[in-house]
């Protein structure tokens, strides 16, 4: 497949879970697919970066469901925020961990899962649908019921993956990824590179294996697909480029230009455009440390 | 590959503070940057300008990194999470010093043996020990199961220590969209959480915060006993002085006021009426061992000035 391929999988309208955190393993490849689809109306699930910036900032999301949206190094995702003080997004703001509790909850199929996290605080305030529950035992605790986060698709970005959906992260961190594959009815896998099934434990260990098949609906090779969010040990984050994107999201002339010369094409055509920029800086600033 | 690789090296620990730091500084510099008269004084009280041989008197930074060492005294084996350069070095302080069993991260997925006394950190962290492995997944476990002390950062905080770190502003709509509530409703509710305010002012310590993200004292007592057992507000560092909520009704109250800093400064930079017990101490001052690991080992690039300039 390709990411234009998964693109065509989506109608507007749709769930989408995406994985990664903040700034870190983001699917950008198929992110970008979704940009130059006229998908509109997503509903977008993420522990928020780019993907969720890019998403606003194109026209294609309705509401995003999340507990921040940051590129880390950069704390605010500058198209977030202008998207939520234009209040062009529709927001259904959680704690992290109810986050996870809800991608949990749809992954096991259940209608809900108790959790302490939000009690007490303007979380059930600004989710009026948000419900609790009491604990049936002795106890008779009080807790929030977090909904299941069910998703339509969920897009992850993986290291490796082989050809039928077995996919491995080779990071020091696997993120909820395996979990958005599980709460989605389908699933597309985006990697670095696919390998055969032999070569995948020359890589890592087992337990690097995050996701199987029967997790997974389709495979994509994107090389540098999560570009500029980090993939280590792939690569890191690109933080001249990330500086690049956040400086041109904030003016409106900028972003024109930032679109036309990164965007307007596919990834291939992106991925020589970042290797320009990458070279210019080269030209001007010390070098970023080479691997 | 194709891509450029910036960097292997694992981000270091104030990417993850950086976060909550910067936010709260992005909304403080919304508006005109007023210089307060008693941050300039406690900045000159401490004396600035460290000598090369380590010899002068601690600055306002290192009282600071200290008075956020002490919110971790006491505390076992549990994760130790700063959101901030000088809390940072505080946790690491403390883990040094009087709290050697804390855990601390390496701001990404893993737990750092505490070092050698006398170890300076080395490029690249080379020569860090890997001690555990804290992924995301693990660190919501954590904190649910109540093994953790966090300092986050606020935007706005009020009177019994409800918290802001989401927006400003109406929340359908906000003026100043920031972080967004990230893990701070699950902290307040599931282990000690302590405060770090780099800048003391009437924008941050305000009577009704816009959004509660960490819940505060009155928010928990409506909880009722059982669901609020685990709620726990340790301290807030500022620039001028330490808080905590050791009074009957909860309501917060000057601990102690940092060097050069008077009572009257912190109740002038403080949207509501702040408990004040007669005779506010002073902040403690670094030890001269204190002192030689904030500037020899833990630091040795000062940039925790930084954090309050």
């Amino acid at each position: 497949m390709s990411p234009d391929d998964v693109a065509g999988e989506l109608r507007s309208g749709m769930t989408i879970g995406i994985g990664g955190w903040g700034s870190r393993r983001k699917p950008m490849a198929l992110v970008r697919a979704i940009l130059r689809s006229g998908l509109k109306d997503l509903e977008v699930v993420s522990y928020g970066g780019p993907d969720v910036g890019l998403l606003a900032a194109g026209g294609h999301v309705r509401r995003v469901v999340s507990g921040f949206v940051s590129l880390d190094t950069i704390a605010l995702e500058p198209h977030f925020r202008l998207a939520r003080q234009r209040g062009t997004v529709e927001l259904t703001e959680l704690d992290e961990g109810m986050l996870h509790w809800g991608l949990l909850a749809a992954a096991h199929r259940l209608p809900f899962l108790p959790i302490r996290a939000g009690l007490g605080s303007d979380v059930p305030r600004v989710n009026p649908v948000l419900r609790t529950v009491r604990s049936p035992y002795a106890d008779g605790e009080e807790l929030i019921a977090m909904p299941a986060l069910r998703l339509d698709v969920a897009l992850i970005h993986l290291n490796r993956a082989d050809a039928a959906g077995n996919g491995q992260y080779l990071g020091p961190d696997p993120y909820f990824d395996d979990l958005f594959c599980l709460a989605a009815e389908r699933a597309f896998v985006s990697c670095e590179r696919i390998v055969p099934t032999a070569g995948l434990l020359e890589s890592g260990p087992p337990q690097t294996l995050l996701v199987n098949r029967a997790m997974v609906d389709g495979v994509v090779a994107t090389p540098g697909g999560a570009h500029f969010t980090s993939c280590v040990p792939d690569y890191g984050r690109d933080e001249p480029f990330q500086a690049r994107y956040a400086a041109a999201a904030a003016d409106p002339g900028e972003w024109r230009r930032f679109r036309a010369e990164y965007l307007a094409g596919g990834e291939a055509s992106y991925q020589r455009a970042v290797r320009r920029f990458a070279e210019s800086q080269a030209g001007v600033t010390a070098p970023t440390a080479a691997p | 590959m194709t891509t450029p690789a910036p960097d292997r090296r694992p981000s270091p620990a104030v990417d993850v503070n950086k976060v909550l730091i910067e936010e709260q500084q992005t909304y403080i510099h919304e508006g005109p940057a007023g210089e307060s008269p008693a941050r300039a004084r406690a900045a000159g009280a401490a004396a600035p300008g460290r000598a090369a041989s380590g010899e002068s008197g601690p600055s306002l930074a290192e009282v600071c990194v200290v008075a956020c060492a002490e919110a971790w005294r006491g505390d076992g084996a549990i994760l130790a999470s700063p959101m901030g350069l000088i809390p940072t070095l505080g946790a690491r302080l403390a883990q040094l010093t009087f709290s050697p069993r804390l855990l601390l991260t390496d701001g990404e997925a893993y737990l750092l043996a505490r070092p050698d006394p006398g170890d300076r950190p080395a490029a690249g962290g080379a020569g860090r020990v890997v001690e555990g492995w804290l992924p995301y997944r693990r660190v919501f476990t954590m904190v649910a199961a109540g093994l953790r002390h966090v300092m986050m950062g606020a935007a706005q905080i009020d009177k019994f220590g409800n918290q802001n770190i989401s927006c400003i502003g109406d929340w359908a709509r906000p003026r100043a969209q920031l972080l967004g509530v990230r893990g701070a409703p699950g902290n307040s509710v599931n282990h000690p959480v302590s405060y770090w305010v780099p800048r003391h002012s009437r924008r941050v310590f305000v009577e009704r915060v816009d959004v509660v993200s960490g819940i505060g004292y009155d928010r928990a007592a409506g909880l009722g006993p059982r669901a609020a057992r685990f709620h726990e507000l340790r301290v807030i560092v500022t620039n001028l002085a330490v808080l905590d909520f050791q009074t009957t009704d909860r309501a917060m109250r000057l601990r102690s006021v940092h060097p050069g800093v008077t009572t009257a400064d912190v109740i002038a930079a403080t949207g509501f009426p702040l408990a004040v017990p007669g005779g506010v101490p002073a902040t403690r001052l670094p030890t001269a061992q204190e002192l030689a690991l904030i500037r020899g080992q833990l630091d040795p690039d000062g940039l925790r000035d930084q954090e309050l300039a």
